[in-house]
C-alpha cells in the first residue's frame, strides 16, 4: 500500500504526470447538472477511493478521466493532454475503465481472450500481448479462470476477469467503479492486494467504492463527494474523523471507527490495533481516579 | 409454511462436482433464515431448488428431497410452486419482465397471469407497492428506476403474489448503502408480519442484526448452522470464506486481551453499550 499523503503526492506530480481538473462542471443533456466545480490533482502511483451516496456525482466525475465524458465548463487533463482534444481510443492508453457492470465490456468467448484484446488491440506485438495477459491475471489472482468461458463465471468472478482484461492494457491510471460489488470476504481481500500491486508499481488507482471497510484499509487517499462537490479530500484517517461532513454526503464511517466514535475515544480509530490502544488508555486513564474514590493507595509507578 | 430439505445433492448438466452435498436442513414457519458462504459455496442452488427451478428449471441430476409445506418440489410444476415459494434474484434486470411500461403494470403483471380479479388485483398491487415505498413512483417505466428502486419493484412482483415463503438471492449485492437498509427494513417488515424468509447475503452486519438462523455453507456443504450467535461465534469462520462483522471481530480481541468478557453483541449500538459498561465499572 502506498504511504505516502496525497501532500507529498502532489509534489511529486510536479513533473506533469498527474490528472488535474479545473473547476469542472457538467451538465447532461436531460439538463441534470451532476458536477458543480470539482477541482483536483490526482498524481502517479497514487490509491484513491471515490465515495459518496448514488447521485453525487462520481461515476460522471471518473467518466471524465478518460474523456468519455467532456466537461460543459473547466478542464480535464491527463499527462498534461487536454481530454478535449483527444478521443476516447486515444486517451485508452492512458486511462484504464472497468465499468460498474462486467457484462457491458465482455464480449470473448474465453477470458484468455479477453484479457488479450485491449493489449491487441492497442497493437502490441504477441509477444507482449502474452506477457501482459500473464501478468494481469496474476495481479488479479484470477489465472485459473484463463480457459473458461466468462458467461459461465458467476457475476463477481466476471467482474474479475473485466478488471484483468484493463488492467493488462498496462495503462499508468486504472479507474475501477465499484470493484467490491458483490464480492465475497475472499474476492474484496484479492482486490485490495491488487490496488497494493498496482500501486506499489506507480500506477495511481482511482476506485469509486460504496464500502468503507475497502476504502480505509486499502487506499492512502479517500475523496468524498456530495450533490456534484468535493467535500473531504485526506488521508483515511482526516476524512473519518468528520462524521458531521460525512453525514451529509449520506457515508457511514467504517465500523470500528463508528464503535470508537460512539465511545467517544476522542481519536479517530482506523482498525483493531488502533482501538484496542486507545480503549486501553481510556481505561488507563479512568482507572486512578477510581481507585482513588476507593480509598486505595496509589500505585508505586504513578508516584 | 416449513421448509425441509432432507439429503439433498444437486450437479448442474455437464458438471463433474455436485454444486450441493447431502444437505438436510429445516426452516420453521416464520423464520428470517440467512444462507452465508463464499461465492461458489451453493447459496444460490439452494434458494433455486426451494423454489424448484432446481431441478425444474436447470435440469441435472438430484438426490434427496425438498418439501415446502410438506409439497414435495420433484413432484410439483413451477407454476404451483410459485404460489408457496417467491423469489428475487440478485440482479433486478433478470427480474423485470421488459413487457410493462409502468411500475404498477409491472406488478400487476404476474396477478393478471393467475387470472386475479380486477379489483382484487388493483388493491393488492397498492397494498405491495406501499409496502416497499414506491407508491409514488407508480407511474414511472420499470426502467427508469435506479438499481435500489428496481430491486424493491421485484420484491413488490413477489409480495402482490402473497406467498408464505420468500427467497431472496444476494437481492442486496448490487445496491449501495441506502439501497441496502431500505432492502433490509423490508426483510424485517415481512419478519415481523409472520413470512417465511431465506435469505442469501454477503452483508454480515445485516445477517448479525435480523436472522434467526444462520447456515454457513462452505463447497456445497453446511460448514455451521444455528442462531447468529452460534455461528459467528465459531471463531474459524474465516476458513470458510466468510468474514464476521468487523466490530464481532474487535470485541473477540478485546476478550483475548482480558479488557471485556460476555455473550457476544450482534450489533455495533450492543457493542457499544458493553464497553462503556467495561468503561464505567
Amino acid at each position: 500500500m502506498s504511504t505516502q499523503s496525497p501532500c507529498v503526492d502532489a509534489d511529486r506530480t510536479d513533473t506533469g504526470k498527474c490528472i488535474v481538473l479545473d473547476d469542472v462542471h457538467f451538465e447532461y443533456p436531460g439538463g441534470v447538472v451532476a458536477l458543480r466545480g470539482v477541482s483536483l490533482k490526482i498524481g502517479r502511483g497514487e490509491t484513491v477511493a471515490i465515495v459518496g451516496e448514488n447521485g453525487a456525482g462520481k461515476t460522471t466525475l471518473v467518466k471524465h478521466l478518460n474523456g468519455l465524458l467532456k466537461p460543459s465548463s473547466g478542464s480535464v487533463t491527463v499527462d498534461g493532454i487536454d481530454t478535449r482534444s483527444k478521443t476516447v481510443a486515444s486517451m485508452a492508453r492512458l486511462v484504464g475503465f472497468v465499468f460498474q457492470n462486467p457484462d457491458d465490456q465482455l464480449f470473448q468467448n474465453q477470458v484468455a481472450r479477453e484479457v488479450a484484446f485491449g493489449p491487441r488491440n492497442l497493437g502490441y506485438p504477441t509477444e507482449r500481448v502474452e506477457e501482459l495477459v500473464k501478468w494481469a491475471v496474476e495481479q488479479v489472482e484470477i489465472s485459473d479462470l484463463l480457459p473458461r468461458h466468462p458467461y459461465d463465471l458467476g457475476l463477481a468472478q466476471r467482474k474479475l476477469v473485466a478488471i484483468a482484461s484493463i488492467v493488462a492494457m498496462d495503462t499508468p491510471y486504472i479507474v475501477l467503479d465499484e470493484p467490491t460489488t458483490g464480492q465475497d470476504h475472499p474476492g474484496t481481500e484479492k482486490l485490495g492486494r491488487l490496488v497494493a500491486r498496482l500501486g506499489g508499481a506507480g500506477k495511481t488507482v482511482i476506485a469509486i467504492t460504496h464500502d468503507m471497510e475497502f476504502a480505509a484499509a486499502h487506499f492512502a487517499r479517500i475523496i468524498v463527494m456530495a450533490d456534484g462537490k468535493v467535500i473531504l479530500d485526506g488521508t483515511p484517517r482526516e476524512v473519518f474523523s468528520r462524521p458531521a461532513v460525512l453525514e451529509r454526503a449520506a457515508v457511514e464511517p467504517p465500523q470500528i471507527t463508528r464503535l470508537g466514535q460512539l465511545l467517544e475515544l476522542g481519536e479517530c480509530v482506523l482498525d483493531e490495533g488502533e482501538f484496542l490502544q486507545a480503549f486501553s488508555r481510556r481505561l488507563a486513564a479512568l482507572k486512578p481516579s477510581h481507585e482513588h474514590e476507593a480509598g486505595q493507595p496509589a500505585r508505586p509507578e504513578e508516584l | 409454511m416449513d421448509i425441509v430439505v432432507d439429503s439433498l445433492t444437486y450437479t448442474y448438466p455437464g458438471q463433474a462436482q455436485p454444486a450441493l452435498k447431502d444437505i438436510s436442513l429445516s426452516i420453521q414457519s416464520g423464520e428470517l433464515c440467512c444462507l452465508i458462504g463464499a461465492n461458489g459455496a451453493g447459496k444460490s442452488t439452494l434458494c433455486c431448488a426451494i423454489a424448484g427451478f432446481v431441478p425444474h428449471f436447470y435440469k441435472g441430476e438430484m438426490y434427496g428431497s425438498v418439501t415446502v409445506g410438506g409439497l414435495d418440489t420433484v413432484q410439483s410444476s413451477i407454476g404451483n410452486l410459485a404460489r408457496r415459494v417467491g423469489i428475487v434474484f440478485q440482479n433486478p434486470f433478470d427480474q423485470i419482465t421488459g413487457a410493462t411500461l409502468t411500475v404498477f403494470a409491472e406488478v400487476a403483471f404476474g396477478l393478471e397471469n393467475l387470472g386475479i380479479p380486477r379489483d382484487e388485483t388493483m388493491r393488492r398491487v397498492e397494498n405491495a407497492l406501499r409496502k416497499v415505498n414506491l407508491w409514488d413512483l407508480r407511474t414511472r417505466s420499470p426502467l427508469e428506476l435506479s438499481g435500489g428502486q428496481q430491486q424493491r419493484l421485484a420484491i413488490a412482483s413477489v409480495l402482490a403474489m402473497d406467498p408464505p415463503i420468500i427467497v431472496l438471492d444476494e437481492a442486496t449485492s448490487q445496491l449501495d448503502p441506502a439501497g441496502t437498509r431500505e432492502i433490509w427494513q423490508i426483510i424485517a417488515m415481512l419478519h415481523a408480519s409472520g413470512k417465511t424468509l431465506l435469505v442469501a447475503e454477503h452483508k454480515m452486519e445485516y445477517v448479525a442484526r435480523h436472522a434467526s438462523k444462520v447456515v454457513l455453507l462452505y463447497k456445497g456443504g453446511i460448514a455451521a448452522c444455528g442462531s447468529p450467535r452460534d455461528v459467528f461465534g465459531k471463531a474459524d469462520i474465516a476458513a470458510f470464506g466468510v468474514r464476521r462483522p468487523r466490530f464481532m471481530e474487535l470485541m473477540s480481541g478485546l476478550a483475548r486481551e482480558g479488557l471485556w468478557q460476555g455473550e457476544m453483541p450482534l450489533t455495533l449500538e450492543d457493542a457499544a453499550s458493553a464497553l462503556k459498561k467495561v468503561a464505567q465499572s
